[in-house]
């Protein structure tokens, strides 16, 4: 034994849990808000859809989590769940890429489509979630969305998608970026049928998504504080040499300029896309049965 | 001074000698015709050489060449009567879109395409053909009068990518070019797109969803530019080359993924070349395509345009047991 032993070593890194680490932290333990800094239990950070209840701060929130929040219990079925991306260009890495966010989401691609009832009214919904790729938009997630679409139309229900997305995935290249012709042709034939569409922008919706689909619906909604915008605020500020204000390209931004519809709470979202199906009645159709 | 890409130099170099040769042949007693045809000879071999196999960031630096022909060089030589309108009857009219109405072969066409600029002046004019919202809107404007009038439109893609500024912003840059690919869709006119030079991610798709897409054989067509992806991928910005490979962006690879009809074959060195020649090159594939589309009824080119896109992208569907 040697004497420098006697002497406990001290840590020269801190160990920083993984993410696998990370999901396994029990129910029970303590959240902070990333913007105000306030400490809350988790179960109440759940309850409260992962909105600070101290400073309004919209934090992600899963695909299905917010599936389960806004449809009438067990009225949700998911369509398209085993469709997989392959790796069309050959680009390296992606596929590890993919692998790695499957095991870190349990999802299969970078958006959740599916049928269900919101307050007994029947709607199709795509919600992509930000974790996976950074909801990037590739041949899978254009062609889901596609087809949540489609199956509206023929089914002639109102079709709601929650955009979260840095823009079109690079690894599938040109397919991506044509993901954005196919998904506004398939609401272009939503429209000419008079079918509903409400885009629901969440925190981020830009590049090619918001290029896309979620500037066109027949109502643009956006969550309070999400980022908004087609270029990135870098490329933008070394374009044109200045520095943007804190509040360029979120929701409150893009409703002062005219592109947002209104800016929904995430407590709020239920009670109001059901008033406005209620509204709408099935895609325009009369239901007298309703109040 | 005629910009030499570096791909090129030699063929560049072996032609300057051949023309000091023919000039010493005129200016002195000596007659150098052997050495000078012999060097012809190589000059060619070599030319077949170099352009025959260009690599994809050469093509990238032949569709970036100042010289290379712009929408308005085109409009010149493929179509008659042409008379350009300006303003999108919102905001403002944006110099980097050009729109207007002409004969192609005798049939009214709308005609539509990004413009750059060729030296610095009307680069800024132009605002190095990047389009603000208004430069797709006009663009809509004049598709929808197409579509009122049963005129065909021919639109030319030739962009960075729509111009990422504050402006912009403001004015939904996003909703300009959604609402194009929306309603590019559901008109019921036949629309043929031709890339001519850089084809810019979505700012180059807000005026790019047609019937038929074609591009010339040195254009490029992609979701980010190869130093873009550079920099997001491995942090460097110099490995450009390596993502104009990994990407996929020339007009031969896109024809191989079906996402373009026809590559339209350009004269030995590029478009700049010979505009004429490629004119002539561009004016038989609208052609062609003109005859294809107007034969069909409204509701069978809205149907094939939607088969079209549909069936774009590659998915893995597992079977659930």
């Amino acid at each position: 034994m040697q004497l420098k032993d006697l002497f406990a070593k001290k840590k020269k890194y801190a160990s920083i849990p993984s993410e696998q680490a990370k999901k396994d932290v029990p129910e029970g333990l303590m959240q902070k808000c990333d913007s105000c800094q306030k400490i809350y239990y988790q179960k109440e950070w759940k309850k409260n859809l992962y909105v600070c209840p101290n400073c309004g701060r919209h934090h992600q929130i899963t695909s299905h989590e917010r599936i389960q929040h806004l449809f009438d219990e067990n009225t949700f079925v998911e369509w398209d769940k085993e469709l997989l991306s392959g790796n069309p260009l050959d680009f390296p890495q992606y596929e590890e890429k993919i692998e790695k966010d499957r095991v870190k989401t349990g999802l299969n691609e970078a958006v959740v489509t599916g049928e269900g009832l919101i307050k007994g009214k029947p709607c199709a919904v795509a919600v992509m979630d930000s974790r996976f790729r950074m909801g990037s938009m590739g041949s899978v997630v254009g062609e889901k969305i596609t087809r949540a679409i489609e199956n509206a139309r023929e089914k002639k229900i109102p079709v709601i998608v929650f955009a979260a997305s840095g823009g079109a995935r690079m690894q599938e290249g040109i397919l991506s970026l044509m993901q954005m012709a196919k998904t506004s042709i398939a609401i272009q034939r939503l429209h000419k049928e008079n079918g509903l569409f409400i885009s629901v922008m969440t925190n981020p919706t830009t590049g090619g998504v918001s290029a896309s689909f979620a500037s066109i619906g027949d109502y643009n909604f956006a969550e309070p504080g999400a980022l908004i915008g087609f270029a990135g605020r870098r490329i933008i500020e070394q374009t044109i040499r200045e520095k943007l204000p804190s509040d360029f390209q979120t929701a409150e931004f893009q409703l002062t300029h005219g592109q947002v519809d209104k800016v929904i709470p995430r407590q709020e979202m239920r009670d109001t896309l059901a008033t406005i199906l209620e509204i709408h009645q099935l895609g325009g159709v009369a239901d007298e049965t309703s109040s | 001074m005629k910009q030499v890409l570096e791909f090129e130099k030699p063929v560049i170099e072996l032609r300057e000698k051949i023309e000091e040769l023919k000039r010493m042949t005129k200016d002195s007693e000596i007659d150098l015709s052997e050495e000078i045809e012999k060097m012809e000879t190589r000059l060619k071999k070599l030319e077949n050489n170099i352009y025959g196999q260009l690599k994809p960031w050469d093509r990238v630096q032949i569709a970036r060449h100042s010289d290379r022909p712009t929408t308005l060089d085109y409009i010149q030589h493929l179509f008659t009567n042409f008379i350009e309108f300006h303003g999108d009857r919102y905001y403002g009219d944006d110099e980097a879109v050009v729109a207007g109405i002409a004969r192609f072969n005798h049939i009214p066409v709308t005609v539509i395409g990004q413009q750059r600029g060729k030296n610095t002046k009307e680069n800024i004019e132009r605002n190095f053909g990047m389009p603000h919202p208004e430069g797709y809107r006009k663009a809509l404007r004049h598709m929808k009068q197409a579509d009122k009038f049963n005129r065909p439109i021919i639109t030319f893609i030739d962009t960075k990518g729509a111009y990422p500024g504050k402006a912009a912003e403001e004015r939904g840059q996003s909703e300009a070019i959604a609402r194009n690919l929306m309603e590019m869709a559901g008109l019921k006119v036949p629309i043929i797109c031709i890339v001519i030079g850089e084809g810019g991610s979505g700012g180059a798709l807000g005026i790019g969803v047609g019937d038929h897409i074609h591009m010339l054989e040195n254009s490029t067509y992609s979701v980010i530019s190869p130093e873009g992806a550079a920099a997001l991928l491995w942090k460097d910005a110099k490995q450009a080359e390596r993502a104009a490979k990994s990407l996929k962006i020339t007009a031969p690879d896109l024809k191989e993924l079906g996402v373009i009809d026809e590559v339209i074959p350009e004269p030995l060195g590029g478009a700049h070349r010979d505009i004429a020649e490629q004119a002539k090159a561009i004016g038989s594939v609208i052609e062609d395509s003109l005859e294809k589309l107007m034969k069909l009824t409204e509701d069978d080119l809205l149907e094939e345009r939607w088969e079209k896109y549909k069936k774009i992208g590659e998915v893995k569907e597992r079977i659930q047991v």
